[in-house]
């Protein structure tokens, strides 16, 4: 009975997650461009999303800035991270609450703040300033990612490899670097996703002309979306799925492996 | 890692000047605009600018909302998690994954998607009319506001959640069993005292997304329902008066500062964390 209970429980919180998503996937196979009029199936939104220059631009700036974004972001926070690791814990966590700053404060201030250091710099509003606003927040979701790994690391390691005459260069990229890798790259995915779902911070950050697909939606939003934009989050959802289910399945042979 | 400290020093400096740059001159360009008027003299007008009837009632609105969204979000996260901590592991896995697959689609469309199943002639009406149901008129609503708040929010506090409570070690729980306690004695003096560092952050990081949103409510609320968020985002996008937005910005960073305070006061996690 408990059981049963639980499972309606579950079966419920999924219904609320995945309506919406149903809803997205069965607008992109409609005939009818507006929301809630079921005309017919087709695929010929998937067909124009190749020819539609507008969604292809947005696409490639969210791809762009997502992935610079990420990168830039996840040097920094290594290199601060490392410095970090030689602090007390105190003066740690002040300089770790500083970091957090910009996604502990609510998007739209972060947005507006830093589109008024820009205007007040005199720069022009556009791909450049995006991308900066991004660095910014996504800096402290690869510090929180890092640091944890960084801190538990042992230190005999580095110190071994420079006994035996290792510069330290060498140390950090042969011993350091590999023993932290999962946590980089979880850091630089984190930062990926964070960057490529902003919406409010891109929002005020950027110039006409240029967008992401967020800003894009959002624009589109008015005059009422094109079905090629449910077309490309059906696919992105499709990709995403196949590659959680692959990731799930992978571990799961890991575990098996592990047990016998 | 470094064999002196000017070494450790030469690696902060990029951070503190970056954070410098990108993290304290913003705030400090706001704050010039929230305490200055348009002729640049210093002025105490745009915080008292809260307290007049529009704004007031935004103000209020959006604190109710984001109270309200916080709480359902809470009330339904916690069954879930303790749900996903008891299965299986392998089962927990996945269904956790499929937990956060939704965090990879446009929240944009998905609140769009909100608003197909809630309007007038929407999915959730034709539902309620096959089965010979009322309407129920939900778009354009604080109530709408609220669904697509949880919505868009829940997984932030689940996550937390979970964490915290997987941390919990099953044999305290068995122990407050077999000495006696029923299952909501194991409850409320055991589990919730061991998972409220998760709730907390769960807490934080849905009450201030909630409270300063302007998207939810400008897709669900149908430019009718003003919350905080739209008003500031009017007052610099459509170009009203930027003083004014800078100041109610100002004020909403009192409610993020208090709430940033009450973080710190609870989170103990990164200081676990063995050092070697």
């Amino acid at each position: 009975m408990i059981n049963r209970l639980k499972m309606i429980y579950l079966a419920a919180i999924f219904l609320f997650l995945y309506a919406p998503i149903g809803i997205l996937i069965a607008q992109s196979f409609n005939e009818s461009r507006y929301r809630g009029h079921w005309t017919g199936f087709t695929f010929k939104w998937y067909e124009s999303l190749f020819e539609n220059e507008n969604i292809f631009e947005a696409l490639s700036n969210t791809v762009s800035i997502g992935f610079f974004s990420a990168l830039i972001a996840t040097i920094f926070a290594l290199i601060t991270c490392i410095a970090l690791r030689e602090f007390g814990k105190k003066r740690r966590a002040v300089f770790m609450s500083v970091a957090n700053i910009p996604i502990l404060n609510a998007d739209i201030v972060t947005g507006i703040s830093l589109m008024l250091l820009f205007i007040g710099a005199g720069l022009r509003l556009g791909y450049e300033t995006i991308l900066i606003a991004h660095i910014v927040f996504n800096i402290p979701y690869v510090m929180l990612c890092i640091m944890p790994q960084l801190v538990s690391l042992d230190k005999s390691f580095y110190e071994a490899a420079l006994d035996l005459g290792a510069s330290p260069f060498q140390a950090f990229t042969k011993v350091i670097l590999p023993e932290m890798r999962p946590s980089i790259f979880a850091g630089f995915l984190l930062a990926f996703t964070m960057s490529a779902d902003d919406f409010i911070i891109t929002y005020f950050t950027k110039g006409a002309g240029v967008d992401t697909l967020p800003t894009e939606i959002y624009s589109e939003l008015k005059l009422g979306i094109h079905p090629e934009m449910y077309a490309l989050s059906t696919l992105v959802f499709f990709f995403v799925l196949i590659f959680v289910v692959l990731f799930a399945m992978t571990r799961k042979h890991l575990a098996d492996k592990e047990v016998f | 890692m470094f064999r002196t400290a000017g070494m450790r020093n030469l690696f902060m400096t990029p951070f503190c000047l970056w954070a410098g740059i990108f993290i304290f001159v913003p705030l400090f360009c706001m704050a010039w605009y929230a305490f200055t008027d348009e002729s640049g003299f210093f002025t105490l007008e745009n915080f008292t600018l809260a307290f007049d009837r529009p704004y007031f009632k935004a103000l209020m609105l959006s604190v109710a909302l984001a109270l309200a969204s916080t709480i359902i979000c809470l009330i339904l996260a916690y069954p879930l998690c303790l749900i996903l901590t008891d299965k299986a592991r392998d089962l927990s896995t996945i269904v956790s994954l499929l937990f956060i697959l939704p965090l990879w689609m446009n929240s944009l469309l998905l609140t769009m998607a909100w608003q197909t199943i809630l309007e007038k002639n929407g999915i959730l009406n034709q539902m309620l009319r096959y089965f010979s149901l009322p309407d129920a008129n939900l778009i354009n609503t604080p109530t709408a506001i609220i669904i697509g708040m949880v919505y868009n929010f829940l997984p932030y506090m689940v996550l937390p959640l979970y964490v915290s409570l997987s941390k919990i070690d099953k044999r305290i729980i068995e122990a407050a069993r077999d000495l006696g306690a029923s299952y909501m004695q194991t409850f409320w003096k055991v589990i919730l005292p061991l998972s409220l560092p998760g709730a907390v952050s769960g807490i934080t990081m849905v009450f201030i997304p909630a409270l300063t949103t302007f998207v939810i409510s400008a897709l669900l609320g149908g430019g009718k329902l003003l919350l905080i968020g739209n008003v500031i985002e009017q007052e610099f996008v459509a170009g009203y008066n930027w003083h004014w937005g800078a100041g109610l910005s100002m004020i909403l960073m009192i409610f993020i500062v208090v709430n940033m305070a009450v973080t710190a006061f609870f989170d103990t996690s990164h200081e676990e964390v063995e050092e070697k």
